[in-house]
């Protein structure tokens, strides 16, 4: 039969129409609820990165880690302390030189034993100048490091190969099967306090045989085995029959749901169809919403995030020399009201630089009366003071929720100091993190630090230490390095007294402002319990039960 | 018509190259360093930064960083995101869902439409068309993303008819097509109604009446066939709104789309992710109006593509 023009457009187009519904809908073995009983459902975001540890500083692809992993020490989910995870025992006479000895028992899921090179090789590779990984500075103490970095050529960017003069690091040394030595460049008391990092993971031998596949597909020592990725909509992982930890999981796997939108995992929350959620929207905790929908299953924990205002280091804007000025400004700022009335109780004001209710040893008034609001008293100061030229500007980055609380702090200022302030926000965070790394930006501007690991000398070395990497306002006190130098080789209760008084010295500087300290609110359905959130706002899968 | 079909072809290859040049340069030119804000409130390791820099010739100039990439995607290679994904991959996975949507949506908007419009316009003044004519009215005044999370919030969590969020099932799509189809629909019952008033008053109408043709005759073939002409220039040129429009219906029902990746290319930088998503939504588009310009003639007689 001839097909006419005509009609072939017509076919043409019922067949384009049938194709378009067609292609696609292979895969629909994935039902929302249909999985075991005993199975949980947690809320995932797409991993930026492949699942690589040592590649992998992001929450997405970190809670998952977390949970394929075991690390050498644990992190308790309430309290912050760390126990012996993998190691038997970690000990150092000089906080120098770290003997670190494995207990035996412990297997990658593909089964090969965990032994002291599962470590040393693991930490050589991420070092490595030519892998170029993201988390690379963590292995910076270790004696050696500077040798294996190598060189890239400027010209074309590529890695020079051979330029490195080592190709592992010296500090890092296997003695036998289940025991290997730490050597750092320098002393560091709290060095085995880092060791639960993700980044410090033991990798089987699999993944030098083929990194690219690991990435899709990592092998691990922890309690679950990763089991399928399926980008953009699921990881499911199962329960690891012969996990070697003290607490064994109740539940038989989880999967991690990933949702670009934190509404649309709020809304599946509700309707059961999601059982935890780590972190609830915003819209959801306005006016306590979260209570009313959820009733009593949800959970409030503290977490190691904190909040801060940087003033702009001197050789950008001079406006702010003179501490009392900063301390005037820091006073002037109403934290509880803000916290009341904006986050919903999403944080606590803060009166210290380190998280007391998640960092052992920190303390909650090491910034004291200089954080406390106190109209009459930040008046009194400012008033001592040469005054400053308005007006300044606190700026943020517009793409986050922060426009509310800005517009508060600046309102304080302006009220009780009489100091002109304007809200700015920068396009986004990369513009924004871009003018203050390359010193570009003036004024007061936000900042915030998520702790690596739960210790003091994470919540000041890095951050205020002279020429640390996220010194954003260039604080110098020769003072406070050389207390956390010396509180790095002191170590136990006396090092931790030491980081208590360089912490202190901030107070008279008032290099940043402590704001608040977040609070994570997590959520969960009917369908399970017994659910914690670690100081790392990740789920803890070994506590959680399903009511079934 | 094949040789109409060529041509128009052919005028696709400059519309496709000025959009990737245009797209691309768009994304270069956004402020900031892509890499400032991958590592929290620290920079980067430098040698990460390096490595990342060389890869995606973040250092060469506008016009030779276009052509290594062009360069590229002529061979096949669409490249990789910032995170080490094959982008093609991606690609393939995104957009059957995506035109999934969008196609269930053209059908929600036509099967009801068309239907509406014809009920309201046969009883012009009577009840259903009042009722047509104050409910497209509301559905017009309401944006997509309220819709969408009224619908989410009443069907999904109270009513629990349609699942919350997208499983991957076709099936959990057609709440989204509903709601993506929605303001479509109401521009084409209204359409439908006014033209097919229209052609109800015409001398052609009144003679096949008079020769003793059946109502439904009449209307369904000699009215509604004309008066469908405008309706489909409308649904072809609402299938690159509908496309566009998903981003925010992907977003609300977390349906993983083209939409979500190109929001995210945008915010990453990722020059090759945002160019590639959306060379592929104008390819599909100008495709899409071909064949709205061929059905033309399908409808009308008088119009010929030579």
């Amino acid at each position: 039969m001839p097909v006419s023009p005509r009609r072939s457009v017509v076919l043409g187009t019922v067949a384009l129409a049938l194709a378009l519904g067609a292609c696609g809908g292979g895969d629909d073995s994935s039902d929302a609820a249909g999985e075991s009983a005993n199975t949980v459902t947690v809320r995932g975001c797409n991993p930026q990165n492949p699942f690589v540890p040592a590649n992998t500083n992001e929450v997405c692809g970190g809670d998952i880690l977390d949970q394929v992993f075991s690390f050498l020490i644990s992190y308790d989910p309430d309290t912050g302390d760390m126990a012996n995870e993998i190691a038997a025992d970690i000990s150092s006479d000089d906080s120098q030189v770290w003997t670190i000895t494995l207990e035996e028992g412990w297997t990658f899921h593909d089964g090969s034993p965990v032994t002291a090179s599962s470590f040393v090789d693991a930490w050589n590779w991420a070092a490595l100048g030519s892998n170029a990984t993201l988390n690379s500075y963590f292995f910076e103490p270790i004696q050696g490091y500077a040798d294996v970095q190598g060189e890239f050529d400027p010209e074309s960017g590529e890695y020079v190969e051979g330029s490195a003069a080592a190709e592992t690091m010296s500090g890092l040394q296997v003695v036998d099967d289940l025991t290997f030595t730490v050597t750092l460049s320098q002393p560091e008391s709290q060095f085995s306090l880092r060791l639960g990092y993700t980044a410090f993971a033991p990798l089987p031998q699999a993944f030098f045989d083929d990194p690219e596949a690991f990435g899709q597909h990592p092998i691990g020592t922890g309690p679950f085995q990763f089991e399928s990725w399926e980008p953009n909509i699921d990881v499911r992982l199962t329960a690891y029959p012969d996990y070697a930890g003290d607490v064994q999981p109740s539940i038989d796997g989880a999967i991690y749901r990933i949702y670009e939108n934190d509404d649309a995992a709020y809304n599946d929350l509700q309707a059961d169809q999601l059982d935890i959620m780590p972190l609830l929207p915003t819209s959801a905790l306005a006016g306590n919403t979260y209570q009313i929908d959820l009733g009593d299953r949800y959970i409030r924990r503290p977490t190691g995030v904190t909040e801060t205002i940087t003033f702009a280091p001197v050789s950008v804007d001079d406006r702010f020399e003179d501490p009392r000025l900063r301390q005037a400004i820091s006073m002037a700022i109403d934290r509880q009201t803000i916290v009341d009335t904006i986050f919903s109780g999403a944080r606590t004001p803060a009166t210290s630089w380190s998280i007391p209710q998640v960092v052992p040893g920190a303390v909650p008034d090491t910034c004291g009366d200089f954080c406390t609001y106190n109209e009459t008293a930040a008046q009194a100061l400012y008033a001592q003071t040469d005054g400053i030229e308005g007006p300044i500007a606190l700026s943020f980055n517009g793409d986050s929720d922060h426009n509310g609380w800005v517009t508060a702090v600046c309102n304080n200022i302006t009220d009780v100091l009489g100091i002109e302030c304007v809200p700015s926000p920068v396009v986004d965070l990369a513009t924004f993190r871009d003018l203050i790394t390359n010193r570009e930006m003036g004024g007061i501007f936000r900042t915030g630090w998520q702790m690596d690991y739960p210790s003091l000398e994470n919540f000041l070395v890095p951050l205020y230490a002279t020429g640390a990497s996220a010194n954003d306002g260039d604080y110098h006190n020769q003072a406070f390095d050389d207390a956390v130098n010396e509180a790095a080789t002191l170590g136990g209760v006396p090092g931790i007294a030491r980081y208590l008084e360089a912490e202190r010295m901030l107070a008279a500087d008032m290099p940043a402002i402590p704001l608040w300290h977040r609070v994570n609110i997590a959520g969960y359905s009917t369908h399970v319990d017994n659910v914690r959130i670690t100081v790392f706002q990740t789920v803890d899968l070994l506590s959680v039960t399903t009511t079934g | 018509m094949g040789r109409y079909v060529v041509q128009r072809l052919g005028q696709m290859v400059p519309v496709v190259i000025g959009t990737t040049f245009l797209i691309y340069a768009l994304v270069w030119a956004l402020p900031g360093d892509p890499f400032a804000a991958k590592c929290g409130d620290r920079p980067c390791p430098q040698r990460y930064i390096d490595r990342m820099t060389a890869e995606y010739n973040l250092d060469d100039p506008l016009p030779l960083a276009y052509l290594k990439y062009m360069g590229n995607l002529v061979t096949g290679d669409f490249g990789q995101t910032f995170t080490g994904a094959s982008i093609a991959d991606e690609l393939l996975q995104r957009y059957p869902t995506t035109l999934q949507l969008t196609a269930l949506a053209i059908l929600v908007e036509v099967v009801i439409g068309i239907a509406a419009g014809v009920l309201a316009g046969i009883r012009r003044g009577g009840f259903l068309d009042n009722l047509v004519l104050v409910s497209t009215l509301v559905v017009v005044s309401i944006p997509v993303f309220v819709t969408g999370l009224l619908a989410q919030i009443m069907f999904g969590v109270r009513l629990g008819w349609f699942p919350v969020t997208s499983d991957g099932s076709l099936f959990s799509l057609v709440l989204p097509a509903i709601v993506l189809g929605s303001l479509s629909l109401a521009f084409v019952a209204r359409l439908v109604r006014a033209n097919l008033v229209e052609n109800l008053r015409t001398d052609y109408v009144r003679t096949a009446i008079a020769k003793g043709l059946t109502r439904q005759r009449v209307i369904g073939v000699h009215t509604l066939r004309n008066s469908l002409i405008p309706v489909v220039t409308f649904v072809g040129a609402d299938f690159g709104g509908l496309l566009g429009g998903a981003v925010v219906v992907e977003g609300i029902f977390n349906i993983p789309g083209v939409g979500n990746m190109i929001f995210r290319g945008i915010n990453a930088h990722e020059g090759g992710t945002v160019t590639a998503a959306v060379t592929v939504l104008v390819l599909v588009f100008l495709l899409v109006n071909l064949v709205v310009d061929l059905l033309y003639a399908v409808l009308d007689p008088r119009i010929r593509h030579v």
